[in-house]
């Protein structure tokens, strides 16, 4: 764990419904909770980033070969 | 656009220097002569429409894939992709040495660099693959008249074999670019292994509402005796495309591989080959890639429901059929009229009515693409 903190506001209504959901798990707090969400969402919006990345050289062929074959202008 | 399954493409396909190392190299290894079909999966392999195999499976891999449809890595992987050779081949090959994979015109087709060789169960694999080990299913004929040896192990690819429909050949790479460049970032991939009905072109058109573009992708290869011979399949659906579909909308390119008939299985399989090609959706009917009646009609939708992972969204259509009081193709979730009102999407039907030389009617098949089937001598696989 970090040992630098900052503090983010998030609704009270939230954060009781984290608290309804946590209880009776030994050491589950708030904070944790919340930061193992969001570590789970950046890291699952990581994953949907294109990947492709073409060199120009292999881009052209691939272009060049889609134009033959007619499947674009 | 959706990942390819396990995060990237691969690409094993030589090039420069190391292509011409690899065609001098073949020439002095021990060779394996390829059939069409096994060909087609080292293409497939080589070229990323297998993502993530990188060559031909290893026994623990093999193993994971029968008992719990995943490979160890725990990626979803439903049907073995495997070569297997006789005993006293397999003798003759060292582990840690390499193979010459040659086509079915005896040319390298690619290296196999050799890390396994090991035994499995028939009877075992039939069941777990086919749900059955009945000789009369074309796929567990197949597995029971394998060789007894499995080799496993990367390979690299030297030359791609080409096919009579080289237009349609394109690779994950490819189609990925050419979504891309129709500026498509969803897509609903379409597995076809028939001449298009009309319920075929009201499923496809209804899953194009939900997404940017339709990719048609009829899997060329073997297939059981009946089915349309692969020319009629593209050329009905050149016509359909041509006549019925918005062209900035739809594509169509092949799939060379065989149909296994493998029922759930292959329809987890088809949707992995779908995402890797670039396919956000995947269509999934009434009984998809099974055969005779070995799997239950919707088993090849239920069995999503064991990979939540896959991230390929499948669309899921009923049964479907016209409904001559509602004048349209309907499915029993939105008709409420009843079964004398239906008329089926039978293909047996059709096909009989059509050898017959009998034009099928237009709420059963448009026709300009029974033209085209008629316009054949033999349009079926013999």
């Amino acid at each position: 764990m970090e040992k630098e903190t900052k503090t983010v506001s998030i609704p009270a209504s939230l954060y009781k419904q984290i608290e309804d959901a946590i209880r009776g798990a030994a050491g589950a707090s708030v904070a944790d909770f919340v930061t193992k969400a969001v570590r789970e969402a950046l890291e699952k919006g990581k994953k949907t980033e294109p990947e492709e990345v073409f060199s120009p050289e292999d881009e052209e062929k691939v272009k060049e070969r889609l134009k033959a074959l007619g499947y674009i202008d | 656009m959706i990942q390819p399954h396990g995060g990237k493409l691969i690409d094993r396909v030589l090039k420069g220097v190391a292509l011409e190392d690899a065609e001098i190299k073949a020439k002095t290894l021990p060779g394996i002569r390829l059939d069409a079909e096994q060909t087609s999966d080292i293409e497939n392999i080589a070229t990323g429409v297998f993502s993530p195999l990188e060559g031909f499976l290893g026994e623990k891999d093999f193993r994971s894939v029968l008992d719990k449809m995943r490979l160890t890595n725990g990626l979803a992987w439903t049907i073995p992709v495997v070569l297997a050779v006789d005993k006293k081949m397999a003798d003759g090959f060292k582990i840690g040495g390499d193979i010459a994979l040659l086509n079915p015109a005896g040319e390298p087709a690619a290296i196999l660099h050799l890390t396994e060789k090991y035994g499995y169960d028939k009877n075992e694999t039939a069941q777990k693959v086919f749900g059955t080990v009945d000789p009369a299913h074309p796929g567990v004929a197949k597995i029971l008249n394998m060789p007894e040896v499995l080799l496993g192990g990367p390979l690299d690819l030297i030359r791609e074999t080409p096919t009579p429909f080289q237009k349609y050949k394109l690779s994950p790479v490819e189609t990925r670019k050419l979504f891309q460049d129709k500026g498509w970032s969803t897509v609903v991939g379409f597995q076809t292994r028939n001449t298009p009905h009309i319920g075929h072109e009201y499923v496809q058109k209804s899953a194009l509402t939900l997404v940017d573009g339709l990719f048609i992708n009829p899997v060329i290869g073997k297939k059981k005796k009946g089915d349309y011979r692969d020319e009629v399949i593209l050329s009905s659906y050149e016509e359909l495309i041509k006549n019925y579909y918005v062209p900035e909308r739809t594509t169509m390119a092949i799939l060379m591989m065989e149909m296994r008939y493998a029922g759930p299985r292959e329809a987890i399989h088809h949707a992995v080959i779908r995402k890797n090609f670039g396919c956000s959706h995947i269509i999934i009917g009434r009984d998809h890639a099974g055969v005779g009646n070995y799997y239950a009609p919707f088993a090849a939708q239920e069995i999503f429901a064991e990979f939540p992972d896959i991230e390929i969204t499948p669309l899921f259509f009923r049964s479907f059929f016209y409904c001559r009081k509602c004048g349209s193709v309907v499915s029993d979730k939105i008709c409420p009229h009843g079964k004398e009102h239906q008329i089926q999407f039978r293909g047996t039907e059709i096909r009989d009515m059509l050898l017959r030389g009998e034009y099928p009617p237009a709420e059963l098949v448009r026709p300009e693409v029974a033209k085209v089937i008629m316009d054949e001598k033999n349009p079926f696989n013999d």
